[in-house]
């Protein structure tokens, strides 16, 4: 019987090692007796000390976390890709797991049973020691040859703790080296480098490197007036360069740099200049790997040129304002940092997307991020919710542009899927026709909205009060704010409709000043920050901030500030709604760090009397806030 | 005399069948974990039950889950009727070097493969309808399987708002896009079967954070 998924496994698994050493017939009938496992994210596959699985596991999609519990705390081994292998404990010894995989991500596993796989290993010895290297390190660089034995003796000393000791892991190398000629020109040395964005170029010579021009040497020479620039890159290299083999650690990298003044080392096959080069180690690649640097951070992501960079860059951001936050930094300044942060990872995955159509687009747009992205609060990723405006065609052109945004708008939300924004569960995004319009359309849209004003339609048109331009033509963005604040503008019934949806969930509180809990549903018995305090308290700012016109300040805590300086005699309520926000966003973030989530909801069991005292301080301004939004705009009672 | 209270007498069906439907119990499994799900697509000729015939069957086994490959089913039905204009969708060229099958032998093997299990499929009618069309051409009853549709099981899990139209239909395409599910197989059964498989999963993992945990729960969902 033919067995189209089992082919579909077998082409899968052909692409990454060890399967790519087997016979198509051994594939075959490996594939065809895989089991497919669906794990959620946080769901363990097989923990320590349990007994081993009669299956290995190999990652079709998302991410495995390898842990280890080290007198009590847990750590991080490593991370498994979509075609990493893992678990193979069973298939050596028969002895319990050692290591505790966990789903980091929702992911799609493959399960081999071990009783088919193991015969064709021992056949196979090129195979088994593949097997027994990435078994023995689990890390992208495997230990030498001491777990030689292990497959058929079963015993080793597992896992060498590497993770700690930083400066003694080697130091990663880029691979796909930008190399030149001797007889090439620095002018177009120069472009290369450009065109690659790197700052430094190898010449080759018979595959050899004999120089190593960088950004430096062309400030040294070029610029300066020593040489024209048509001269060809002989004559500014520098040279020797300096080689090392692969598995230089970072410290002996950092040493030799710092000794001979450099900031490029070149990898080599036998680690001297007469040798194949490889690779290349440079000081800002170093910097990088040490993770905790906005600059840098920032200067990766442009440089990115993967989705799958942009997805590490994004997990180091994470570990960034972990630091952040238990080092207490003031949160105006973190969350600024984690806007710019974001904005670089959308503009950059706009930037690629573009590049990946068949055409540039036919005219003018600007991608918008709305709610929390474009109130510069969003932290932690959550969802995305964005729009795209373009300028106005002929009515026989606009499908076909449309089309074009359409087809543009669904690579990117995917790809900033793919990075960890997760789709916006309303559909509120670009790649969705009624979220992707002209100028004249969304000008439309905005009348109607605004004079029909429903709930919803002003549900709709209050999240555009938020937006912050991601990519593209400020013009047409800011054409758009000038009319929604002219159709605002005299319109008293909008902004009481408005004022009335920033009252629909009311004060955190219960009579009892006991917190009030989900009653229902998937997360019952919780606290919901967002519903209950975080939005409250936006929605507030967003219309008292309306009525004075104020363009451009879209942070909750800023706009109390901006009233706070408006309205001197509310200047002690408006500042404490400020510190609120902030306190609640930053409650909210060390919510989601600690539990890996949007930090969402929280139960309340965990929280110490303190946290619980700082959150009900924060209810009361929220309270506060909404009795003067009932007065101000006359909302009655039985709101 | 009073014949209309007679039970109409069952006509004596094929060994198959009745060893078939002797898989069914009274109490059928309720709790999830426990149940044998068999997730189906159909590929056939045409949208028309009566004229249209069905080109392949693929299927695929899964319990508490765990998709096992090995629990698989696909098959080929040599075709009469030759429509050429769905040879294009389907990449099943008559007459390609696969093994067909007549149609009733392709409906005995799979009656003989699903057993007891809950079926599943995307736009579960339309497959339903196909295979039960087949079932009585010749002269047996409809499947006696319980059906689930991952289409609005899927549309039950997107979050209740004003800005989602909950009553429109959802293509496999768009639940996969949503899912984030590659759709490098689509039109072909077995691998649309896959695609079906995995929403599924994603979909019933959904569904049991909101509480859904038994079949009865499952079943209600329309």
């Amino acid at each position: 019987m033919r067995n189209t998924i089992a082919e579909r496994i077998a082409d899968f698994l052909k692409r990454y090692p060890p399967f790519d050493l087997l016979k198509t017939s051994q594939l075959s009938e490996i594939a065809a007796e895989v089991k497919v496992i669906y794990v959620e994210k946080g769901k363990v596959i097989f923990e320590e000390s349990q007994k081993g699985h009669d299956q290995f596991y190999v990652v079709h999609k998302g991410a495995i976390d390898i842990q280890r519990n080290n007198n009590g705390k847990i750590e991080n081994l490593d991370k498994c890709d979509e075609g990493d292998i893992f678990g193979l404990r069973p298939l050596f010894a028969k002895e319990s797991y050692m290591i505790t995989s966990i789903a980091a991500e929702e992911s799609i596993l493959y399960a081999i049973p071990i009783s088919i796989f193991k015969p064709m290993v021992l056949d196979n010895q090129r195979m088994g020691e593949f097997l027994i290297e990435s078994f023995a390190s689990n890390t992208q660089t495997p230990f030498s040859k001491e777990h030689h034995d292990m497959l058929y003796t079963g015993r080793e000393e597992a896992f060498e703790s590497t993770a700690q000791l930083y400066e003694l892991q080697p130091a990663h190398f880029v691979k796909n080296l930008v190399s030149c000629t001797r007889e090439e020109t620095v002018k177009d040395v120069a472009i290369k480098m450009s065109q690659n964005k790197v700052g430094s170029v190898i010449v080759i010579e018979n595959e050899c490197p004999v120089g190593i021009i960088t950004d430096k040497d062309l400030r040294l020479t070029i610029a300066v007036g020593k040489y024209p620039i048509d001269v060809t890159v002989d004559k500014v290299m520098s040279k020797p360069v300096i080689c090392y083999p692969k598995g230089i650690t970072i410290a002996q990298a950092q040493i030799t740099m710092m000794k001979h003044n450099i900031s490029h080392i070149c990898i080599t096959k036998d680690g001297t200049p007469n040798s194949k080069a490889v690779g290349i180690v440079s000081e800002h690649d170093i910097i990088v790997s040490q993770g905790n640097n906005p600059s840098v951070l920032m200067k990766a992501i442009k440089r990115s040129r993967k989705t799958k960079d942009l997805k590490n860059i994004r997990s180091r951001i994470m570990m960034l304002l972990n630091g952040y936050i238990q080092h207490n930094i003031p949160m105006t300044h973190v969350s600024k940092i984690m806007f710019e942060l974001n904005d670089a990872t959308i503009k950059r995955v706009i930037e690629r997307s573009i590049l990946k159509m068949d055409r540039q687009p036919p005219v003018k747009f600007a991608w918008m991020s709305l709610g929390s992205q474009g109130r510069k609060e969003q932290l932690l990723t959550t969802d995305q919710d964005n729009a795209i405006v373009f300028q106005d065609v002929k009515p026989e052109e606009l499908e076909e542009v449309r089309e074009y945004f359409l087809t543009l708008a669904k690579k990117v939300t995917k790809r900033l899927n793919a990075i960890g924004f997760e789709y916006c569960p309303a559909d509120m995004m670009a790649s969705n026709t009624r979220w992707c319009l002209s100028l004249k359309e969304w000008k439309e849209q905005f009348k109607n909205w605004i004079t029909e004003a429903g709930d919803d339609e002003i549900l709709l048109s209050s999240i555009f009060f938020d937006y912050d331009i991601s990519y593209g033509d400020v013009r047409l963005t800011n054409e758009l704010s000038d009319t929604i604040f002219k159709l605002t503008n005299n319109h008293k019934l909008f902004v009481n409709t408005l004022a009335n949806t920033a009252l629909r969930n009311p004060s955190p509180l219960g009579f009892f000043r006991q917190f009030l809990v989900e009653s229902n549903g998937e997360h019952k018995d919780f606290f919901d920050l967002k519903k209950r305090a975080i939005m409250p308290i936006t929605d507030a700012a967003r219309v008292l901030i309306l009525q004075y016109q104020v363009k451009n300040i879209n942070n909750t805590a800023e706009r109390f500030e901006k009233l706070a300086e408006l309205e001197p005699q509310n200047k002690e309520l408006y500042l404490s709604c400020s510190y609120a926000s902030k306190a609640l966003l930053k409650f909210r973030t060390k919510q989601g760090i600690l539990h890996n989530d949007s930090g969402r909801f929280i139960e309340l069991d965990t929280l110490t009397k303190e946290e619980k005292v700082k959150l009900k301080r924060c209810f009361k301004s929220i309270h506060d806030v909404q009795e003067l939004l009932k007065i101000r705009f006359k909302i009655t009672a039985f709101l | 005399m009073i014949r209309w209270f007679k039970k109409k007498e069952e006509p004596e069906y094929p060994e198959f069948w009745k060893s078939y439907a002797a898989k069914f119990s009274d109490k059928p499994v309720q709790q999830l974990e426990d149940i044998r799900f068999v997730v189906l697509d159909t590929e056939t000729t045409g949208f028309d039950f009566r004229k249209d015939r069905m080109l392949c069957i693929g299927a695929i086994g899964l319990k508490n889950n765990v998709i096992d490959v090995a629990d698989s089913f696909e098959i080929y039905i040599k075709q009469e009727r030759f429509n050429p204009e769905t040879v294009a969708i389907h990449g099943i060229i008559r007459n390609e070097k696969v093994t067909m099958q007549t149609e009733a032998d392709a409906l005995t093997k799979f009656l003989e493969y699903i057993e007891d299990a809950v079926i599943v499929a995307h736009h579960a009618g339309f497959d339903l309808g196909m295979i039960n069309h087949g079932l009585k051409r010749m002269h047996l009853p409809n499947l006696k399987n319980s059906v689930l549709d991952t289409m609005p099981l899927y549309r039950s899990t997107l979050i209740n708002s004003n800005f989602v139209d909950k009553t429109r239909g959802y293509s496999l395409d768009e639940v996969a896009e949503k899912l984030v599910i590659s759709t490098k197989d689509r039109h072909t059964a077995a691998g649309d079967a896959m695609i079906t498989a995995i929403a599924f999963l994603k979909i019933l993992s959904k569904l049991k954070k909101s509480g859904a945990t038994t079949l009865k729960d499952l079943l209600k969902i329309r």
